[in-house]
């Protein structure tokens, strides 16, 4: 049954893609001044037909629920530090920190920055007991030692959260973009992209997730380094040439940074506490998102979690790096042609289309096929690591442990993890196509502060600390997870920006520095005053977790001989 | 795991070691990463000026340039350490205390 599926799900897809055959000539609307464009579509359809068939070969091998969940733990550092990488690199972050630098120049750079830095501090603190302790989701490692139902059901809701409005801010943006670039109506996107994500997670499960991300990160970093140094090749190598061209011609831009103020920070950050709340909510959050964190499970060992960071690190530094010369390359060789502005003088398709216009400079219709197809495989590729992020806390979280505690076989879970996928891949589409006109640009903030808040305290507490109890994990993680929701609801990103009032209650758009603490604050308190019998086991239950974090000993999948 | 195990595990110097020396380690390096971080982002908050300066008279280069690509740069080679470390001296001491419960 699942070979016809897949087939039919290519069909579907072709169809549905090459539709914009017949469409594209009625799209020339306000926006779309893009015409069809055939290279694009050509590449993209490559790309699809290539991960179809790795889906169909890794169903073949995805047959126990470890598999399903973790690849059958045989991916290796390398492969791994990759796919964590893509990941990372999703289209918003490829194309939005190339706008900044374009708009912004330096503050670009900040931006980047603020989510490298987490990446070691998640080697050096989490990623090995991770991966010793945890089998298929930070559930399992949250709860390892305290009450399954209060813990999970709190893990998987946090879980859920995060991916739900990463989600959607990746689904709408899948929609904008793939309007502009292929011609497509909004819908239609949101519907191919919808179900090319089920498809993938349903029948391939993380083994296929894994080398649909693991190829679009291939081709990201090379697409991102041939525009790189079509930019440098174009000042002759030289840096200071390149700066020098890019203040020369900001001098009189209007809506940028103009002038030479394009080579120091500008306004993104200004005051002290969105400084340290901005730093925390890109640290922890990264340490708490559900779809980086499964992937530390699909190794085989400590070891090769740690060569995992250490390449993903390396990739992302490296991608961030070139995200920098894109955008001051877009500065010189695009913001004045106008072949790519509108008539007010504008990017055409907003500045989000910065790189893709570059592409264009650089390598012609092609080259920019080449791009669009990539930026396509990006968004594709992130939406179905957070779908399989998002069924395993349904199906592992709480329909295995909370719901059946525990009683349940494999094929069963199983069965509840691919039906879990389908509906979240309905909901995705939905939740895409009625977001289409709304304000998304808190989502993503929210998603971090959600992690960093409720995620990240409980988990690495329940590693680090002997006295944590259930109720202080429960109870303080719930607080944190409260905090950040009624602090970005109220600051100026949803209470100004969405409700339309004149003045945020919360004046920060940064919540984590508050409710971060709160969380471990209300962690800490709640655990010490705890008397009950239950805090007695999850005390006493600490040290022979903490021998399995630091070994390995008895860890799952790992050789112990 | 059993009391007798954790115990005996427990008690064993090569693992006491082990964790001493590695929990130093990673904790070391998370401080370096965590101050290199939040001096360049309370520069940024409190004296942005200070990354406007030219790296040489005549240059528009700015020292927050490098200085931001060093942070990036600064963040690999840490990873690099710890992984160096941790693959070869932790491991060896891991696998002797594994040895060691047979």
């Amino acid at each position: 049954m699942s070979r016809n599926f897949l087939i039919w799900g290519a069909f579907a897809t072709l169809f549905a893609a090459t539709g914009v055959f017949a469409t594209g000539g009625v799209l020339d609307g306000a926006i779309e001044k893009q015409s069809l464009n055939v290279a694009a579509i050509v590449m993209f359809l490559l790309f699809v037909a290539g991960t179809l068939g790795i889906t169909y070969w890794a169903a073949k091998r995805t047959k126990t629920a470890k598999d399903f969940y973790t690849a059958g733990g045989g991916i290796t550092g390398l492969q791994n530090g990759l796919a964590i990488s893509g990941d990372y690199m999703s289209a918003a972050s490829f194309l939005g920190i190339s706008a900044l630098v374009y708009t912004s120049g330096y503050d670009g750079l900040i931006y980047s920055i603020g989510f490298l830095v987490g990446w070691p501090v998640i080697l050096f603190l989490i990623a090995e007991r991770l991966r010793n302790l945890g089998k298929y989701t930070f559930a399992d490692v949250a709860s390892y030692r305290l009450a399954q139902t209060p813990i999970r059901t709190l893990s998987a809701f946090g879980a859920l959260a995060t991916v739900i409005l990463y989600l959607i801010a990746q689904m709408v943006g899948a929609g904008q973009l793939i309007q502009l670039l292929f011609g497509l109506p909004y819908w239609m996107a949101v519907v191919i992209v919808g179900v090319l994500m089920t498809l993938y997670v349903t029948f391939g499960g993380m083994l296929a997730t894994t080398w649909v991300q693991i190829i679009k990160a291939v081709l990201l970093l090379s697409g991102a380094t041939f525009i790189a140094l079509g930019v440098l090749y174009s000042f002759d190598f030289s840096f200071e040439k390149m700066f020098t061209e890019a203040i020369n011609t900001t001098r009189d831009a209007k809506g940028m940074m103009s002038g030479e103020t394009i080579m120091a920070p500008g306004g993104l950050v200004n005051n002290w506490f969105d400084a340290i709340s901005l730093g925390i909510a890109l640290m922890f959050g990264t340490a708490g998102l559900p779809h980086i964190l499964m992937r530390f499970f699909t190794v085989a060992d400590a070891k090769e979690a740690r060569k995992s960071v250490f390449f993903a690190t390396g990739f992302i530094g490296y991608f961030y790096i070139l995200t920098f010369i894109i955008g001051f390359g877009a500065i010189v060789l695009i913001s004045k042609n106008p072949e790519y502005l509108t008539a007010e003088g504008g990017l055409l398709g907003g500045n989000n289309m910065a790189a893709i216009h570059l592409s264009h400079a650089i390598g012609g219709n092609i080259f920019l096929g080449f791009i669009s197809a990539v930026a396509f495989a990006t968004i594709l590729a992130v939406v179905s690591g957070l779908t399989l992020a998002g069924a395993s806390a349904v199906s592992h979280d709480l329909y295995a442990n909370v719901f059946k505690r525990g009683e349940v076989n494999e094929a069963q879970e199983m069965k509840i993890s691919k039906m879990a996928t389908v509906v979240l891949g309905v909901i995705a589409i939905g939740l895409g196509i009625a977001f289409e006109k709304q304000n998304i640009a808190f989502m993503v903030g929210l998603a971090f502060a959600i992690a960093a808040s409720a995620n990240f305290p409980v988990l690495f507490l329940s590693m680090y600390w002997s006295k944590l109890t259930t109720r202080g994990a429960f109870l303080g993680g719930g607080l944190g997870l409260l905090t950040a929701i009624v602090l970005v609801v109220i600051g100026p990103t949803i209470w100004v920006a969405i409700l339309g009032n004149e003045e945020a209650i919360f004046g920060s758009k940064y919540p984590a520095l508050i409710s971060v603490t709160t969380a471990f604050v209300g962690i800490w308190f709640f655990s010490i005053t705890d008397n009950s019998k239950r805090a007695q086991i999850d005390r006493a239950a600490f040290e022979a977790q903490d021998i399995r974090c630091q070994t390995g000993i008895g860890a799952e999948g790992a050789v112990t001989h | 795991m059993q009391q007798e195990l954790v115990d005996k595990i427990k008690n064993d110097p090569k693992y006491q070691a082990l964790v001493s020396k590695r929990s130093r380690f990673a904790w070391i390096l998370s401080i370096i990463m965590l101050v290199i971080y939040y001096t360049f982002i309370m520069v940024i908050a409190f004296s942005p000026q200070t990354f406007a300066i030219k790296i040489a008279e005549g240059s528009v280069i700015t020292i927050g340039i490098p200085i931001g690509i060093l942070i990036i740069i600064s963040a690999f080679v840490l990873t690099g350490i710890y992984v160096w470390r941790a693959n070869g001296e932790f491991d060896n001491l891991t696998h002797q205390i594994k040895e060691g419960i047979k």
